[in-house]
């Protein structure tokens, strides 16, 4: 066990005693926006597995935590649930019989999200640049559309409702954790290094003799995994899914924080996450009437998406390798850095 | 399925087309010079709604006044959103364009939220154009009959100036080699303005259209036209201007047809244009009119 | 450091609250609407008859201000449920009233449940919302009650023995109270000759009008919102199709008839009030200042929307003003009884949260909306 090892062993350790102090002594608003940003970071760092390390421009998210979530809800309701809920179709009856606990709903979840990222990346996989991410736009949408109107199975626009909140802070946590350790090892393995390689320049990786498809598949796949658990994660939290809770905007709100945190870098996906959703609730600020110095500003209701997209050109225009561009956080950097401050001194 | 319905349900369709391709256009037109999918066109649809139902309904312009200023002050916006937010990213990779272009989408979106509220307006149709036509049973909306001449008649214009004219030549130039076109002393900025300009006209023109045959106007109409048209330009064959209106009829020619053939499929009708799109990129990435990509042409 | 980031941001975010919030004695009400995103128009509209209740209400009995907070939920649950969590964990209110959609209402409640804050909805009338809870409360009627009414009608009334049902498939509204209709008009033997879909997103119904053209019902039952109604009618009337268009209450807004023009004529709907049924001293007044400051007749969204306030209001005053406990709030907003609001006298059964009313049966007629029945529970 080397330094490094057991310095991240230590912070995980120290993530998690915040996580128990946050527990006993955070208000349940806090803990909630905190459970919140766990999920995103997972979606976040899947996302930017495919879009930042592979190069592969996708809009993909909203598709499959659409299909996670509504997996591990059908699984997870019980059959006496879901005959209640189903009032203008019956269920199928192969589902409608199914009934499993959290944990293996997540994971069925996650394989099944993960099985149709498989199947997609074929056709998807056949297209680069901008088509991709139009096809996985595309993609989003169909799957919205179907949800919609396969009554018997998503129960349509009326959604699942009354779902157990199984997800508290523990299981966010837990898995931001896991995936971020493995979506890590991944980046700095072999793997890594091709995925590297075909955003840095595809033809070239190809001509290296790396099999830029399956890779490419390999990140695609991966990313659905945990989209699809994040969904499940999500469909727990709330309680209640429809499809109207899947459309592009979470697909853009993921974009910002990659972007924000630096395509790429991991890191910057962690960072990333923290401030846009809790900068996103603190500009509620804007919205509410204002008595600053005296003055009376009302409030007006709307201002903070508005602030949000200008914050996104914004930095695309003078900021756009993000916090972290394609650097990553290690104690060896950190601690060069301390040196470095050392000597100057 | 009787004649008159199938008939009628055309009409409808082609109108419908002509509007997705006044749309396409916009988007196939700059693609073609700089390669960037403008997320934020189909928001330029509907800026022009709003401007021209600002015109009429606020103020009191005759209609033909308001519509022809509010398409003139569409333009700019156009031209103001590239100069501000895609000029600086003309060297910068693609992914970042296509995000800034997302981001002034959704402003443009929560904007006009902010200003006009999310109350759908009334759109105030001229007399002329409503009203419908009756032959020999057969009802045909005034509107639908003419959208597609008046889309036939821009569409013209707008090959007469590609092809015909020095700034024709110079924006079908441009999409194929912007840096010799640069060395060659073109200002090539000005010339992506007037095609974000003659885009961004059309679009309102379309939007201006759109309102009169559906005549309830709110800021977020223009996201499902928006891709629908894109889907419509890549079917032509991106970068073709010809392409992208006949993309636009058969995307909206298809999407009527299919709904009134099988009623039960109307659900499904929004991811109809994407699976056109899918399967065009799957067995016929240049689209119908086909051209390469990188050899963009007109 | 994050824990130290976590704690600069509860810090800012506490002084913001703190800025925005008045010192005096008040009451907190939380507010949940969709002030952006796709059903923007909806919270709006709402966000404007609680304006108005607020001032013409300002104060308890007691005078402890009513200080209202508004945070919006864009139209999404996950957005809704953290709203209902900021205002009863951070901002301590002492009842929510939200959200517009039952959906979104669905998200929060649990959490309302959880800490026993009342939350008090204007319009979701999705069953589900209030069943099995003890929190949550309605101010209007539910979908079951409202299909039956509209099938009642139009088989009483109308005399019509076949329908068209027109879905908005994408809304749970109108899949809901698509199917109390269908299963109240068959019960009372009518038949459904034709059920046709369409998304909120669409906008030409020439498909679905061809398609119940022929097959000739007597009336079309089309329970969506104004927008999409006043558009089909449009279409409708061009293509010559002549039946009576029967909705609910989602049709009731001012844009009906401007974007509808002559052709949303003979619209029929159940809703919540008519300024000439019968009509309360409150509701009067509401009308009045309504109109004075929009210039326009408070839409169903806006009249509910004060309703929930002047019950909240009610329910406080009876349970003590600034002293109320959030329990005894609750208390008494489900014993509402016989409480004169602006959408009629409201009676909130203390079994089950919703509020037992008449639903009115209105019509557009020369480009008004007119009254024309009242149907009791």
């Amino acid at each position: 066990m080397n330094r490094n090892t057991i310095l991240t062993v230590l912070s995980i350790v120290l993530l998690f005693l915040f996580v128990w102090y946050g527990e006993h002594h955070f208000t349940a608003y806090t803990i909630r926006i905190w459970e919140n940003t766990a999920i995103f970071l997972m979606l976040a760092a899947s996302y930017n597995l495919i879009n930042g390390v592979t190069g592969q421009f996708s809009l993909e998210p909203n598709g499959f935590v659409a299909i996670g979530a509504y997996v591990a809800a059908i699984l997870t309701l019980t059959p006496a649930q879901k005959e209640a809920m189903f009032i203008i179709e019956p269920m199928v009856p192969w589902l409608a019989h199914l009934h499993m606990s959290f944990l293996p709903a997540l994971l069925v979840g996650g394989l099944v999200t993960a099985f149709v990222g498989f199947l997609l990346g074929f056709p998807v996989f056949r297209v680069r640049g901008d088509y991709l991410a139009i096809v996985t736009l595309g993609f989003g949408l169909t799957i919205r559309v179907i949800s919609n109107n396969t009554i018997t199975i998503t129960n349509g626009a009326l959604g699942l409702k009354g779902i157990a909140s199984y997800t508290n802070i523990w299981w966010c946590f837990g898995w931001a954790v896991l995936s971020m350790i493995i979506i890590m090892r991944i980046v700095n393995s072999a793997f890594g290094r091709a995925m590297k390689a075909i955003r840095d320049d595809e033809d070239a990786a190809i001509a290296m003799g790396i099999n830029t498809f399956w890779i490419k598949m390999a990140a695609f796949v991966i990313a659905a995994f945990f989209e699809g658990v994040g969904g499940g994660l999500l469909a727990h939290l709330i309680t209640t899914i429809s499809p109207t809770m899947f459309t592009f905007f979470l697909t853009f709100e993921l974009l910002i924080i990659i972007v924000v945190g630096g395509l790429g870098s991991m890191t910057g996906t962690v960072i990333a996450t923290v401030l846009v959703i809790w900068g996103s609730e603190l500009l509620r600020v804007v919205e509410q009437p204002m008595n600053i110095f005296g003055l009376h500003i009302p409030g007006i209701p709307g201002m903070r998406m508005v602030i949000f997209s200008v914050l996104l050109i914004v930095i695309m225009i003078f900021a756009r390798e993000g916090i972290m561009g394609q650097r990553e956080f290690s104690w060896d950097a950190f601690f060069n850095f301390l040196k470095k401050v050392r000597a100057r001194r | 399925m009787n004649l008159t319905i199938v008939l009628q349900q055309l009409v409808n369709g082609i109108s419908l087309g002509s509007l997705y391709g006044l749309v396409a256009i916009g988007y196939t037109m700059v693609y073609g010079v700089i390669r960037l999918i403008n997320f934020a066109h189909g928001d330029v649809m509907m800026v022009g709604m709003y401007f021209a139902f600002v015109g009429v309904a606020m103020l009191f312009l005759p209609w033909w006044a308001a519509f022809l200023l509010s398409m003139i002050a569409t333009a700019f916006v156009g031209v103001i959103i590239d100069r501000v937010a895609y000029k600086p990213l003309r060297n910068a990779s693609r992914i970042s364009a296509l995000i800034t272009a997302i981001g002034v989408s959704f402003f443009l979106e929560n904007l006009f939220l902010v200003v006009f509220g999310g109350v759908p307006k009334a759109f105030p149709v001229p007399s002329v154009f409503g009203g419908a036509i009756n032959i020999h049973g057969v009802i045909f909306p005034n509107i639908a009959i003419i959208t597609p001449i008046v889309a036939m008649v821009f569409l013209a214009m707008l090959l007469f100036i590609l092809h015909k004219t020095k700034y024709g030549m110079a924006m079908r130039a441009l999409s194929l080699d912007m840096e010799t076109v640069r060395i060659m002393g073109v200002n090539v900025d000005m010339v992506i303005s007037i095609v974000f300009a003659i885009g961004s006209f059309l679009a309102a023109l379309g939007g201006i259209f759109w309102a009169m045959r559906y005549p309830a106007i709110n800021p977020l109409i223009g996201i499902m036209p928006g891709l629908k048209a894109f889907a419509a330009a890549v079917l032509g064959g991106i970068g073709s201007v010809a392409g992208a209106a006949i993309g636009g009829f058969i995307i909206g020619v298809s999407e009527i047809l299919v709904v009134a053939l099988f009623p039960a499929l109307a659900g499904y009708k929004d991811a109809f244009a994407f699976l056109f799109l899918i399967f065009v990129l799957l067995f016929k990435p240049t689209g119908i009119m086909g051209e390469d990509l990188e050899r963009g042409r007109f | 450091m994050k824990r130290l980031f976590s704690f600069l941001v509860a810090v800012v975010v506490a002084l913001s609250v703190m800025a925005s919030g008045a010192m005096a004695k008040e009451v907190k009400v939380g507010v949940v609407w969709p002030m952006t995103g796709l059903v923007a128009a909806f919270g709006q509209s709402a966000w404007r008859g609680a304006k108005l209740a607020q001032s013409m209400e300002p104060t308890a009995k007691d005078g402890a201000k009513i200080h209202l907070i508004l945070l919006d939920n864009k139209g999404m649950k996950v957005e809704t449920a953290n709203a209902v969590s900021k205002l009863i964990t951070e901002d301590h209110v002492k009842a929510i009233i939200g959200a517009i959609t039952s959906s979104n209402t669905l998200a929060g409640a649990p959490i309302a449940e959880r800490y026993k804050i009342p939350m008090l909805t204007s319009s979701a009338t999705n069953p589900l919302v209030t069943k099995g809870k003890k929190y949550v409360s309605r101010v209007c009627f539910i979908d079951p009650f409202q299909g039956s009414v509209a099938a009642k009608y139009v088989w009483n009334n109308l005399h019509a023995k076949t329908a068209a049902v027109m879905i908005e498939k994408d809304q749970d509204y109108s899949v809901g109270l698509a199917h109390a209709f269908m299963k109240a008009f068959k019960k009372l033997g009518g038949k459904i000759v034709s059920v046709s879909f369409f998304q909120s997103t669409d906008q030409d119904y020439s498909a679905q009008i061809s398609t119940i053209k022929s097959k000739n019902p007597d009336i079309i039952y089309m329970p969506s919102y104004y927008q999409e109604i006043a558009l089909f009618c449009r279409q409708a009337r061009q293509y010559g199709l002549k039946q009576t268009i029967m909705a609910g209450d989602g049709a009731e807004a001012d844009a009906l008839i401007k974007i509808g023009g002559k052709a949303v004529n003979g619209v029929t709907f159940t809703t919540h009030y008519d300024p000439h049924a019968a009509a309360t001293p409150l509701s009067k007044k509401f009308l009045k200042l309504f109109k004075a400051k929009y210039h326009e007749d408070p839409d169903a969204m806006a009249a509910l929307a004060a309703d929930a306030y002047f019950v909240l209001v009610n329910a406080i005053n009876k349970a003590g003003g600034a002293k109320a406990t959030p329990k005894k709030i609750n208390y008494y907003i489900r014993h509402t009884k016989n409480f004169k609001g602006v959408t009629g006298v409201i009676t909130i059964d203390p079994k089950t949260g919703n509020a037992i009313k008449s639903a009115v049966i209105r019509k557009v007629e020369n480009g008004k909306f007119v009254y024309v029945t009242t149907v009791n529970p």
